[in-house]
């Protein structure tokens, strides 16, 4: 049994369709890449895992005593928060929430783990810096670090480098690889079809043709080709 | 000096001062989290509706006028908090159309159906808190002393939830916190406040309880918990402040305290500009 396993998910907005017919599964361990053009319905499909919509259509099982609620999520940053007066520390500590239940405060043991994860992601001389001064790349780790506090083994990962620049985006991509090799699952969206190629061992290719499979099979696939070209057809 | 110690002997003016403080102090609190969520106005839009009810309990000639208006706040505070992403008008658009509207027809229907000769003055002691702080009875301070101590527990009860929500809320929905339903805490709450806060700056100048201190707060502070303490040590010196200098130089209590405000926001300004650039 699989972590995640989507059964003729049919996603979209009130009547409207985006995405049907999708069918993929996802193991422990895996690097699920999800690609495709702008409105395929990559972030709704995001929203449907992460609970925050119902699909339209089929459902999705959670397996090998995952929950919904264990995904650890790095959303894409809003407006709210480019100037939020908050400390790294609370930020951080803020993913321990879930764990919480209606009890008020943190008890010690969600406080180390919230340290054990900003160590993790190199960020312990940030912990009293204010979320707001930081740089994109910081404030990326700063929110890995909360979606590890409440994840248990699964990452969701909304563009995680959108904004970032070359260099802070290859330390992205090895923190994530390196998350991976800990053993935690990883699902990302992305644009960067390059990257999704590079660390991704399953791709779920989302638009007018749908694939899910391995990497080796995406390359060869229709949908593979034509996206690469056309990708190659707009960076040039 | 002496005027001061020789006010403070008259119960009226210590109960000013309770009620002004309590209030400030609670709306601080939320000030906070409504500022971060882009609802700055919402103070201003409830307050408007508090207005619409308390003319229609006025008319119905209500003898607790708080029958009616807290409960029709708590619901609009409740739709319009509600409403936040995916209703057909938009926040701001709501809020801007729930205030007016109440506000309008509350005139309308004071004027209509008027109760007592002097129906400007009513309005603009209403619009404008003018001198019904001075007016309070002792059961209304205690009312305003159980309705605070409840909001402050809940504020610190609920402390890290709040910051949760208000700082990513499809996070904290996805990870399994009750957003929705701490939402509809923070609205009631705040409808609460606003009720309470009607007496002592009247409706047109509420939002200012609500925004300024968090505002200055966050020119100076950089973590969730420095703004909060922050805002609520301003706020209550404000209206400390600003109920004192009214009393002595004799100006409406409502505006003194927005005045006094609009200063610390001013002072707390310029102090981070000075610190943004030594640093």
């Amino acid at each position: 049994m699989a972590f995640i396993t989507a059964k003729d998910l049919t996603l979209g907005y009130d009547a409207q369709v985006v995405a049907h017919d999708l069918n993929f599964a996802v193991g422990k361990g895996d690097y699920l890449c999800i690609v495709g053009e702008n409105g395929s319905g990559k972030s709704t499909l995001m929203k449907t895992l992460l609970g925050l919509k119902d699909p339209l259509g089929g459902k999705i099982c959670f397996g090998d005593g995952l929950k919904a609620t264990d995904i650890g999520y790095l959303p894409q940053q809003t407006v709210v928060q480019k100037d939020f007066p908050a400390s790294v520390k609370e930020i951080v500590l803020s993913g321990c929430q879930s764990r919480c239940g209606l009890r008020p405060f943190y008890k010690k043991e969600e406080k180390d783990l919230a340290m054990e994860n900003m160590e993790r992601m190199g960020i312990m001389e940030l912990e009293n810096r204010c979320y707001r001064e930081l740089s994109g790349g910081q404030q990326q780790r700063v929110l890995l670090a909360r979606a590890l506090c409440a994840a248990k083994e699964v990452l969701l990962l909304d563009e995680p480098v959108a904004g970032l620049d070359p260099i802070v985006t290859e330390q992205m991509y090895d923190l994530i690889e390196k998350l991976n090799n800990e053993g935690i699952t990883i699902l990302m969206i992305s644009h960067d079809i390059g990257a999704a190629l590079r660390y991704a061992n399953k791709i779920l290719h989302l638009g007018d043709s749908v694939f899910f499979g391995t990497k080796a099979e995406y390359l060869e696939s229709e949908s593979g080709k034509s996206f690469l070209a056309r990708q190659k057809g707009g960076e040039h | 000096m002496d005027k001061l110690i020789l006010y403070l002997q008259y119960p009226f003016v210590r109960y000013a001062l309770i009620v002004g403080v309590l209030i400030a102090l609670c709306s601080s609190l939320l000030g906070v989290t409504l500022v971060l969520k882009r609802f700055s106005f919402i103070g201003d839009g409830l307050s408007h509706v508090a207005f619409g009810a308390m003319s229609i309990a006025a008319v119905l000639q209500f003898s607790n006028e708080m029958v009616l208006v807290l409960p029709l706040t708590v619901v609009s505070a409740v739709l319009l908090l509600r409403t936040g992403k995916n209703a057909k008008i938009k926040g701001d658009a709501a809020i801007a159309m729930i205030s007016v509207g109440a506000l309008g027809f509350g005139y309308l229907i004071m004027n209509i159906f008027s109760t007592s000769s002097n129906i400007t003055g009513d309005v603009c002691s209403t619009l404008f808190g003018s001198t019904s702080i001075l007016t309070l009875t002792q059961a209304e301070v205690w009312i305003c002393i159980l309705l605070s101590v409840v909001v402050v527990m809940i504020f610190l009860l609920f402390y890290n939830k709040i910051f949760a929500v208000t700082f990513d809320e499809d996070f904290a929905r996805a990870t399994g916190t009750k957003a929705g339903a701490y939402n509809l805490m923070i609205a009631i709450v705040i409808a609460v406040i606003i009720v309470l806060a009607m007496n002592l700056v009247g409706s047109l100048l509420i939002s200012a309880l609500i925004i300024f201190p968090a505002l200055s707060a966050m020119r100076l502070f950089q973590s969730f918990k420095g703004v909060t303490i922050c805002s609520a040590v301003l706020s209550v010196l404000g209206a400390l402040s600003g109920i004192v200098i009214s009393i002595l130089a004799g100006t409406p209590v409502g505006s003194t305290i927005v005045a006094v405000d609009v200063v610390i926001f001013a002072v707390c300004y310029a102090l981070g500009a000075v610190k943004g650039g030594i640093r």
